[in-house]
Parts: structure tokens; sequence; C-alpha cells
């Protein structure tokens, strides 16, 4: 077994007395990709919301590397090696492509270090290459507010991509995007999942069976299957929980 | 440095240049233009709306960049000004013994002590008053007091995520909190009155016409030196990060920074541009009153930065300028009708020019480039 | 202290309490339900208190046999005209500001100095008293220690019965679930036929009526002058921030307990040093419950 890079053990929240997470166990490998699908409910969001610190645990503990989440606020979180893409695309509008992405490269971010902070040769490199591979090569200079659906999908990823996280969390990456977009991204997806370690939450199965190394399917906050997406697929809880009703 | 992907594009010169050029056209009014143009009554009335203007320069840092409405920058203000009337008076009185009033001031048993307290009963000098007998400890007051304490306000604050109009309300009770006090404690703060009657600032007569020139043109000059401060400060990374943060805070943790961090310091910063503003106010004016400090003036300020552009620095200056100027007509030909003035001021530039006279300006500048093709 | 003064200290700050809660009520509907800052909704109050002036003269000149009954016209009046007023200001003003708070307190901090200026101008520069009526004089002696005049008494009882009101009206009644509908979820309950814009206006007028009953039991304890509204406008801030924003009963509450500590500090120093101690001691409360003393944890989306 390859070692662990997340660890969730006995993950609960409860939100006045509804347990949106239930005592959760998960656990992700170094350089796996995970999908996590479930319906609606099913405490997935809720799930990426507390291991990125958006929101805290009722009881249990998610380890990070030798961190410890629950005892961090975001961005401590995200300094320690964890990126995350929030479901509705969030990018700064204001703000063009390129500094979209400047932003996100992850040097110099405390105050006095970012009011001293120069671009360097390796930042503008590395802004060229992520632009690239998210199709924006051509719109660094474009207020990201402008950009199609889409594409903010895409600079969004492209924002962690440039923060290079050990762990990747994806809240529905293609929600919104075309067929021709959804294979871009697929593709997308594929390559820079290389080299660490990513959660994909979704709902579109074949999307899943385009990237999927192993599928975690939720039900109420709890844990109902597991494994690769034939065994899971074939499951009978987990055919009764989609088709049942 | 920035090479291949940032090589900039034509604009963003030409934004540059239009940036310095601006910049400069303004260091030429205050420093060249208005000294030349003005008698000794009309540039200290200038002067005091360049003290005014300090505030308005913070407002756009806070306000049009963190996205921060602090209606509490008459605090900073006032605290500037102060400590620097508590030297100015504690000089006074030092001379008035020196010189004349030493036998009655003896009599009394009030030497060294200013005029409000002996009026007031207060004996002996408070020892928060002692340390501003020094020149040294008043500046570094003034220029470390009112951010340390914007800064902890600030961060306690953000960091429980306590924004938008909560933090405008709480800096709101702050403004009516500091006016209560100076006006409720009258014999430490000489209340309602203030702190006026000034002689000498090291020893310089500042009723001289040639110390009214020289403290001119340090406002002028310290003015200048806060805009090109903030200017520095929005072209930096900081800079972005503060609109990332207005436009989207709980993302930007997720990019790895502290936002209560930033904002607070951008808050700070305002704040020593206000005390800053505040003590030149007060050797110019001669005067530090509670009137300055409460919530109408600290609101007021808004409008300075709001009129000019709330995302200008230099356009917050020509914003003082000129509510600054304005007020000083309405004073002087017919008062009453001030408040209708500023009370439709407020209105009219939320509703119809949310950037204010910079993003008037701004506008036509586009239409004329896309005129020329 | 002996207990007399206890309850005499108590039943002041039960009158400061009343204002404070008309007061915050009105602004916690307004803010709490919309989102506006109305900072206006102090020369409102003074809107409500001048009309009830004008309602005694108005008796006092024309119908001097009926005066005794012009207090109870003077609620209502007061009631509609800044309703009326509040209405005006929704449609002409606040509804083109409802995506930008802070612009909005700018906005109405600009119409608050207007209407000083319009008081000033044109009703009276100095401050204004209204005749008591004669069945509010007097006061109930309890024991022979405590006495309470009736006119606070009755300024209590009127609070507590808009309160009641209020929450009746949100609560119980069809205008008031359309309230709560569109305040919840704006285009969902457009989808569900509701007029949005016109419970907007209403909801905003509400908020300035209850400015003007706060304003009419304000005559019964002080006389009015053009900047009565400012003086009361951060205090009712901070007790709606203080009770926190979405709760009614936690605006009240908040009222009640600010009212005493203003009534029990005045004891031991001066009104202002107790004004400002409690503005302090409330901004450190939110910092350890920013979300205000009676806030709820909700789930947010």
């Amino acid at each position: 077994m390859a070692s662990l890079i997340l660890q969730v053990d006995g993950l609960t929240v409860s939100f006045d007395g509804f347990k949106a997470v239930d005592n959760l166990n998960f656990y992700v490998e170094q350089d796996e990709l995970r999908c996590v699908i479930g319906p609606n409910g099913a405490g997935k969001t809720t799930l990426l919301d507390m291991i990125c610190g958006k929101t805290k645990p009722t009881s249990g503990s998610i380890k990070f590397k030798n961190h410890q989440l629950t005892d961090m606020i975001e961005y401590q979180i995200t300094r320690a090696g964890v990126g995350r893409k929030f479901q509705n695309p969030s990018v700064y509008e204001d703000l063009t492509v390129y500094e979209n992405l400047d932003i996100s490269w992850p040097k110099q971010r405390n105050v006095l270090g970012s009011l001293f902070f120069r671009r360097d040769r390796k930042m503008a490199e590395k802004v060229e290459s992520v632009a690239t591979q998210i199709f924006l090569q051509d719109q660094l200079r474009t207020k990201a507010g402008l950009l199609s659906h889409g594409q903010k999908q895409w600079l969004e990823i492209g924002m962690l991509l440039m923060q290079d996280p050990d762990l990747l969390l994806l809240d529905e990456p293609v929600a919104g995007m075309s067929a021709r977009e959804r294979e871009q991204t697929a593709e997308l997806l594929n390559s820079i999942s290389k080299g660490r370690s990513t959660v994909v939450i979704e709902h579109d199965m074949a999307f899943v069976k385009m990237i999927a190394h192993k599928v975690t399917v939720l039900h109420q906050g709890k844990l109902l299957a597991e494994g690769s997406m034939d065994q899971v697929q074939s499951d009978p809880r987990v055919v009764e929980t989609y088709l049942g009703h | 440095m920035t090479t291949p992907a940032t090589s900039t594009p034509a604009t963003n010169i030409r934004s540059n240049l239009w940036g310095v050029g601006s910049y400069l056209l303004l260091a030429l009014l205050l420093l060249v233009v208005f000294p030349l143009a003005m008698d000794v009554f009309r540039l200290g009335l200038a002067a005091k709306y360049m003290s005014l203007a300090f505030c308005a320069v913070g407002i756009v840092l806070v306000w049009g960049y963190g996205g921060i409405l602090s209606l509490g920058q008459g605090v900073f203000f006032g605290l500037g000004s102060y400590f620097m009337a508590m030297f100015l008076k504690l000089e006074a009185a030092a001379n008035a013994d020196s010189s004349s009033g030493t036998a009655l001031s003896a009599f009394f048993g009030t030497a060294g002590l200013p005029d409000f307290m002996a009026w007031n009963s207060v004996e002996v000098l408070p020892w928060w008053w002692e340390p501003f007998h020094h020149v040294s400890f008043t500046i570094l007051a003034i220029l470390i007091g009112p951010p340390l304490v914007a800064f902890i306000l600030g961060y306690v604050n953000f960091r429980k995520r306590v924004g938008g109009v909560y933090f405008s309300i709480v800096t709101l009770a702050l403004s009516a909190i500091m006016a209560i006090v100076i006006i409720g404690q009258q014999g430490y703060t000489g209340g309602v009155n203030g702190i006026t009657d000034f002689k000498t600032f090291l020893g310089m007569d500042l009723d001289n016409e040639r110390a009214k020139f020289v403290m001119y043109f340090i406002t002028a000059g310290l003015l200048l030196l806060c805009v090109a401060a903030g200017a520095f400060i929005l072209r930096s990374r900081l800079g972005r990060v503060l609109v990332a943060i207005r436009d989207r805070e709980d993302r930007v943790r997720f990019s790895g920074y502290d936002p209560a961090m930033f904002k607070a310091f951008i808050f700070a910063v305002a704040a020593m541009f206000s005390a800053i503003g505040g003590a030149m106010f007060t050797i110019q004016v001669g005067l530090a009153s509670p009137s300055l400090v409460g919530i109408v003036p600290s609101v007021e300020m808004v409008i300075y930065a709001a009129v000019g552009g709330r995302l200008s620095l230099i356009g917050a200056v020509y914003g003082a300028l000129l509510v600054g100027w304005a007020k000083t007509f309405f004073s002087e030909n017919f008062v009453e009708y001030w408040f209708y003035f500023i009370g439709v001021l407020f209105v009219v530039v939320v509703m119809f020019l949310p950037t204010g006279l910079a993003g008037l300006l701004d506008k036509v500048r586009t239409r004329m480039r896309r005129a020329e093709g | 202290m002996n207990l007399d003064m206890m309850a005499m200290q108590a039943f002041t700050g039960l009158s400061i309490f009343t204002i404070l809660t008309l007061m915050a009520l009105g602004l916690a509907i307004v803010f709490g339900l919309m989102g506006v800052i109305n900072m206006a909704h102090g020369e409102l109050m003074a809107m409500g208190a001048y009309t009830t002036y004008f309602t005694s003269l108005f008796f006092a000149k024309f119908l001097p046999g009926l005066f005794g009954i012009y207090f109870l016209v003077g609620i209502v009046l007061a009631f509609f005209v800044t309703f009326a007023f509040g209405w005006i200001l929704e449609r002409g003003l606040i509804r083109f500001l409802y995506k930008r708070p802070l612009d909005t307190m700018l906005a109405t901090w600009g119409l608050s100095l207007i209407l000083q200026q319009l008081y000033r101008q044109f009703i009276n520069a100095k401050e204004v008293e209204v005749t008591t009526v004669s069945w509010l004089k007097g006061a109930w002696q309890v024991t022979e220690g405590v006495s309470l005049p009736l006119s606070r008494l009755f300024i209590i009882g009127l609070a507590v019965v808009t309160a009641i009101a209020v929450y009746m009206f949100l609560y119980r009644t069809r205008w008031g679930l359309r309230i709560r509908a569109v305040t919840q979820n704006r285009p969902m309950a457009g989808a569900a036929g509701i007029n949005t814009e016109r419970v907007d206006a209403f909801t905003f007028a509400l908020g300035c009526g209850l400015a003007g009953i706060a304003g009419s039991s304000f005559t019964m304890l002080a006389s009015t002058g053009p900047t009565t509204g400012q003086a009361y406008i951060v205090d009712t801030f901070i007790v709606v921030v203080f009770g926190g924003v979405e709760s009614l009963l936690g605006t009240i509450a908040s009222a009640f307990m600010i009212g005493q500590m203003q009534s029990w500090f005045e004891y031991s120093m001066s009104g202002s040093m107790a004004r400002a101690s409690i503005l302090l001691l409330v901004i450190v409360v939110l910092y350890f419950r920013p979300n205000g003393l009676f806030a709820t944890k909700v789930r947010r989306a």
C-alpha cells in the first residue's frame, strides 16, 4: 500500500443537530485521483469544506501529511499544501487573468513580503505555462470578470496549478460546461493530477469514468461504498441509493 | 525583471505616464501654484484642507481598495491632533512661566500647567501628559500610536470576520466614544473648547508669516509623500491582494493569505496618514477640537474621498480641497445651505458618481482614446 | 443604595429601554431583514416627534376640548407620516442601492443632514416641547419611596404593545410571511408570485413608521430638536448589532440590557461617560460574539 497523504477519521459535523457528515473515515493515497459521488445532501461538499478549513468539524480528525488540519485555519491549511476549487467558479473578477495567477504564486504571502514582492522570471514562466495549460494564454490581460463560465472554471484550476498543492480538492469542475469543454477539462485534470493527490466531487458519471482511479460513494453523510468505478456501480446499495427512489 | 510574459502593452505604459503626470501636476499645484497665487490667509485655508486630505487619501486605501468603510478616521485624526496639541500646549505653558507670568503661576502653584487645567482646578499635570514635553516622543506617538490602535482594533475584528457594515458601525461607535470622552474630561482634554492658544513650535513663533509658509510646505510635502506611499502599496502585490479581498475575501484565504492581516495593515496605514494630517492641522490652525473627531467629521471625511474618487489617491486630495473650499464658501456666504449642499453631495455622488471625479475623468479618457481609434 | 432607589433606577432604565426598543425594532427590520443601514433613522424619529408636536398644537388651537386624546392621535399620525416618507424614500433612493450596503450608509447620511437642516430652518432651530396631557401627568405611588411617572408607564406599555404587534405581524400574517419569504429567498419569492418590490417598499416603510412611534414616545421624555435623532442613532445601531440582527427578541433583550446599563452606570459616573463605557463594552462583547448576543447558528450554503 502506498503512503497515505490524507487520513480522515471519525469525522462528524452537525448543524443544529443535523449531521451533514457522520463518523466518516476517508483515506487518500499519495498521487491518487479519487472521485467522490453521491446524491444531493450526501455531505460531499461539506467534507471538502472541512478538509480545507471552511467548516469546523464537530469531532474527528483530519490528518494531512504531518499536519492536524482541524487545528488550523484556512490560509494555514492552504500554505501546508491543500488547494481547493469551489463549486461556483470563484476567481478575482476585478483582476486580470495574469494577476489572478500572480496572486496564486505561493511566495511572499505575508503583508510585508507582498508589499516588496517583485515578479521574477521563474514566476513569469510559470504563469505562461499554466495559462497555456488552461487554454487562456491569449487572455492574460483580460479582466477575469469578463471570461465565460467555463473559462472561469479553468482559471480557477490554473490558480491552483500556480499554488502547486500536494492535495487538490475539486468541487464539480465541469459544472455548467459544454460537452467540448468537459472533454478538454477531463484531459486537463488527467494531466494536472499527475504527481499529486486529487479529490474530485462530481455528479456526471461519464466524466467520473473518464478520470477516476477509485470512487467513494457518500450517502447521508456516511460512507456507502468504495472501490473502482465498476465495483461501485455493481454494488446493490449504490444502485438502491441512486435508483431506489 | 519582468520580461517575457509581462511585456507591458502600450496601454499600460500610457496609464503609467498618466499616473506620474497627474502626480507631478498635483505637486506643481501644491508646491508652486498655491503659494504664488494665494495670500497668507487663503494659503492657511488650503493648508487646513490639505490636513484633511491626509484622511481622504487613507480612506481611498481602506475603503476604495480594502472595501472597509471606516467611519472612524476622525479618531485617528484626533489622536494626531491632540498629541501635537499637548506638546504645543506644554511648550506654551513652559514659556509663559519663564517670561512674565512666573510670579502668578507660582502663586497659584500651576507652574508649567496648561491654562485650561488651571481653570478646571486640575493642579498636577496628569502622568500621561508628561512625555509630551519631548518633541521626539510626540512625533513617535503620532506616527506609531494611531496605527497601532487601528491595527489591533482591525485585526481582532477582521480575524473574527466582523466586516462590512458591522465594522463601519464599530468605527462609528468609536468616533462617538472619542468625542464623548474628550468633552467629558474637560480638565484633562480642554473639553468642548478643545486645546488652543499655542504660541510656538520648537521656539518658532507660529503666528509668524514665515512659519506659516514653512508649515505649509512641510504639509504639502508630507501629503505628496503619503500619496506616493499609497501608490507604492497599491502597485505592489499587496494592492492586488487587497482588491482580491474586497471582491472575494473568502477565496483569498484559499490562496494562502490571511485577509485579517492585510486589512488590519491597510487600516493602520490609513490611521497613520490621518494622524499626520491631524498633527499638521493642529500646528497650522492652532486648535485641537472634539468637533473634528466625532461622528459628523468622520463621515464627512469619507465624502472627500468619494467626491475625488474612491479609487484615486490623487482624486482624494482634490476632493478634500474642493469640498473644503466649498465649505468655506458656504460659511462665508450662506451658512445654512452648507448642510443641504453636503447632504445632496452624499446622495448624488453615491447615486450617480460612485467613482467620483477621477472616475468621470477616466470615462472621458477612454472615450477619447476610442475616438482616436 | 436602598431598595426604593434601586427600583427607581431600574425604572429609569426601562424608560430609556422603551425608546431604544422602538427605534431598534424599526432598524432591526430594515437592517436585519433587508440588509439596509438607514443612517437617517434618527431623523425619522425626530419626524415622528415633530408630528406629535404639531398634533398637539393643532388640538390646542382647534380642538381644545379634545386635547386629552391628542397624544393618541399623534402616535397614529407619527406612524403614518414616517411610514409614507419611508415608502417614498425606498422607491426614490434605497432601492437603487440594495447591492451596495456601504453606499446606502453614505446616501442616507446625506439625507439625514438635509432633514436636520430642514427641521432647523422650517420648524425651529431650538428644541420644542409638548404639553403632557392631563391624564398622563402625575405618578403612581407604588410605595412611599417609589413613584413612577404615568407618562413613562404609558410609553413602556406602548413599546410592549408595539413589539407584540410587530411580532404578530411578521410571524402570524400573510404580509409578514411575504416579507420573510422575500428576505430569505428573493428570486424564489418572486417566482412564487410575490411582488418583491412592493414588499421591499412596505418593509422599509414599516421600519420607518416604527421610528415615528419612537419619536412620539420621545416627546414624553424630553424636548425635540433638529439633532435629536443623531444623538440616538449610534446607540440604536449598537442595540441592533448587540442583539444580533436577525432576531427581534434579541433586539428587545439587548435594548433592555443597554437601557439598564445606561441607567446603572449613570449612578456611578457622569451620563456621557456612562454612554462611552457602554459603547466600549458592546464593542468588546461583539469581539467575542460577532453575530450578536442572541444570534442562532445557521447553516449557510
